[in-house]
């Protein structure tokens, strides 16, 4: 575990020092904020609905963000070859992957937090509960500790940043778009699909302030499952 | 030490490796000589841990490379043909790294980062980003990052791959200066490198040693007999007649004209010898009315060991030559 904890001060430092972090901060900041402005304040909603909207907004960024965050994690150390390195170290493969994310999961969750003015704004002229608040931010946290670890393990399957993003993103899609092709669907499947879509019925109670178990324990199995699969990539690699 | 016995890889239905049997003793500084795709990396990569065989037993220091790959881990440091550096870290920074990743914990860390400073002469950068560095200096942080956990073993890839000469005599002299505290297997195509560094050399060819011992040994090996180096005054056109008369004493077995540098009418001619016949050979172009300018014993040369050894099948074969899998039980790579 503290290697893990070693790799992922290296990583955060890493972040630091590129620009990377930063622009993907920014550029989530700045579509968020847009968003916010024009369906929360421009249209005429309650409060509530001002919230719910905006955290639907922030989980779209957020899912991309993930991605992009993730993307170099495992794929520029085999660029550079730095991860002989660490493939020559006393170290468990899924600590490197754990420190990986931790890192990542880091930026995003700062990422994450400096979107906050936007849900306060809204006590300037309405009513929000904090609780909608704290339940929409878990909510975007978990969605984006999953397309973290989808990220992470096509990072850890492409040779490069650009195909490990294209990979995540090719992940990520369909799981999005699972709710939509539900609706096209007959009994039960369609009711399989809509539970395995990562943002549809799985993120709307948490946009509305509403902790269900069945979101959590997605999310975590997703991340969980990723994490793995990057865990096993790097293991099997060894045999290559 | 370190002990491989009927090592095998395979990458898909490829050998890269194998059968390869080696013993390197303990604070031996031992070379890998091969030309480019012999299999010399892919060999250090599953001696450092980082590669796993498809077959065969690779020991280190006792330990099994495949059961216990994490003690081998802390017991070996291996530079890879590209030194494994994040650019962005100082010297200092990434050292530390390295040597907390390495299992080095509390004040040793910088005691141990201090002296892998010191033998790689860099801590003059210790404080400077590594993309700031030139490739020499690269070079040596990737050293020292190999030896900052005190390894028993030390594995280094083609260190001297490019660097300038007065890089590489320095390198030279730190691969040197790494031998007896530690067991070091250094691999090259670089024949000098290997030649004034190493104590031993393994030449590899095809995944499979063709010859081993020192320098002196691999010449005695292969190049029998004796080499002399001659220069006659022959005069103009008469370094074809001189050639024959050359060829015709006993004992030579071959003579080939060298280029001439010292003038029209002198012919410097290479000859080699099935034993030491040269006052023969001294009378016979003397009494032939050459003028005898240069009669000289050529060195044994590594470099006709090496060329001989490592391209003795033809190349073009070689490469089109149906590898076939181990012929005993060796597993498959989806074996453990």
């Amino acid at each position: 575990m503290s290697q893990a904890l070693l790799i992922a001060r290296r990583e955060l430092a890493a972040y630091r020092r590129s620009p990377l972090g930063a622009i993907v901060i920014a550029g989530a900041l700045l579509i968020d904020g847009i968003y916010f402005y024009w369906k929360g304040l421009a249209d005429k909603l309650v409060s509530a609905q001002v919230l719910s909207e905006f955290f639907y907004g922030a989980s779209g960024t957020t899912m991309i963000a993930g991605i992009v965050l993730a993307m170099r994690l495992l794929a520029e150390e085999r660029q550079t070859g730095t991860l002989t390195l660490l493939n020559t170290s006393p170290i468990k493969d899924s600590e490197i992957v754990l420190g990986k994310f931790v890192s990542a999961f880091g930026v995003l969750a700062l990422m994450t937090l400096m979107t906050l003015y936007m849900p306060l704004l809204i006590f300037v002229n309405g009513k929000v509960s904090v609780g909608h608040i704290l339940v929409g931010y878990a909510g975007l946290l978990l969605i984006g500790a999953a397309s973290l670890s989808i990220g992470l393990f096509a990072s850890a399957v492409a040779k490069s940043q650009v195909v490990a993003a294209l990979i995540g993103a090719l992940i990520l899609a369909p799981l999005v778009l699972l709710w939509a092709v539900a609706k096209a669907v007959d009994p039960p499947l369609n009711r399989v699909l809509t539970s395995l879509a990562i943002h549809h019925e799985n993120f709307r109670p948490f946009m509305n302030g509403i902790l269900e178990l069945d979101g959590v324990v997605y999310y975590a199995a997703v991340t969980y499952f990723f994490l793995l699969a990057a865990t096993k990539t790097l293991e099997a690699r060894r045999w290559r | 030490m370190i002990e491989i016995r009927d090592l095998y890889k395979y990458y898909g239905d490829r050998r890269a490796v194998g059968p390869l049997s080696a013993t390197i003793e303990k604070g031996e500084i031992v070379g890998l000589l091969g030309l480019n795709g012999a299999g010399k990396t892919t060999t250090l990569r599953i001696l450092a841990c980082d590669l796993l065989p498809t077959s065969g037993s690779v020991k280190v220091g006792g330990l099994d490379v495949v059961e216990v790959p994490h003690e081998v881990r802390r017991r070996i440091g291996y530079l890879p043909d590209t030194p494994p550096v994040y650019l962005e870290m100082t010297v200092e920074e990434y050292l530390t790294f390295a040597a907390k990743l390495r299992g080095v914990t509390g004040p040793d860390v910088e005691k141990r980062v201090d002296e892998a400073l010191e033998l790689t002469e860099v801590g003059s950068e210790r404080d400077r980003p590594i993309g700031a560095l030139s490739h020499g200096y690269r070079q040596r942080v990737g050293i020292a990052q190999a030896i900052v956990h005190k390894p028993e073993f030390v594995v280094l890839d083609e260190p001297i791959s490019g660097l300038d000469p007065v890089q590489i005599v320095e390198m030279r002299e730190l691969v040197r200066s790494l031998g007896g505290e530690h067991t070091v297997v250094v691999s090259s195509h670089i024949l000098s490198e290997i030649h004034e560094t190493c104590d031993r050399i393994f030449v590899i060819r095809d995944g499979q040693i063709v010859a081993s011992g020192t320098e002196k040994e691999l010449s005695d090996q292969l190049l029998s007999g004796m080499r002399v180096s001659l220069s006659l005054r022959v005069g103009e056109g008469g370094a074809a007649k001189a050639g024959e008369l050359i060829a015709g004493v006993p004992g030579v077995t071959g003579v080939e004209l060298g280029v001439a540098t010292e003038g029209p009418g002198i012919a410097t001619y290479r000859v080699v010898l099935s034993r030491d016949t040269r006052d023969d050979l001294t009378r016979a172009v003397v009494g032939a009315g050459y003028g005898l300018l240069e009669l000289t014993r050529g060195e044994r040369e590594l470099e006709s060991v090496f060329l001989e050894l490592a391209k003795s099948l033809d190349e073009p074969a070689r490469r089109k030559k149906k590898r076939k899998k181990p012929p005993v039980d060796a597993p498959t790579e989806e074996s453990p």
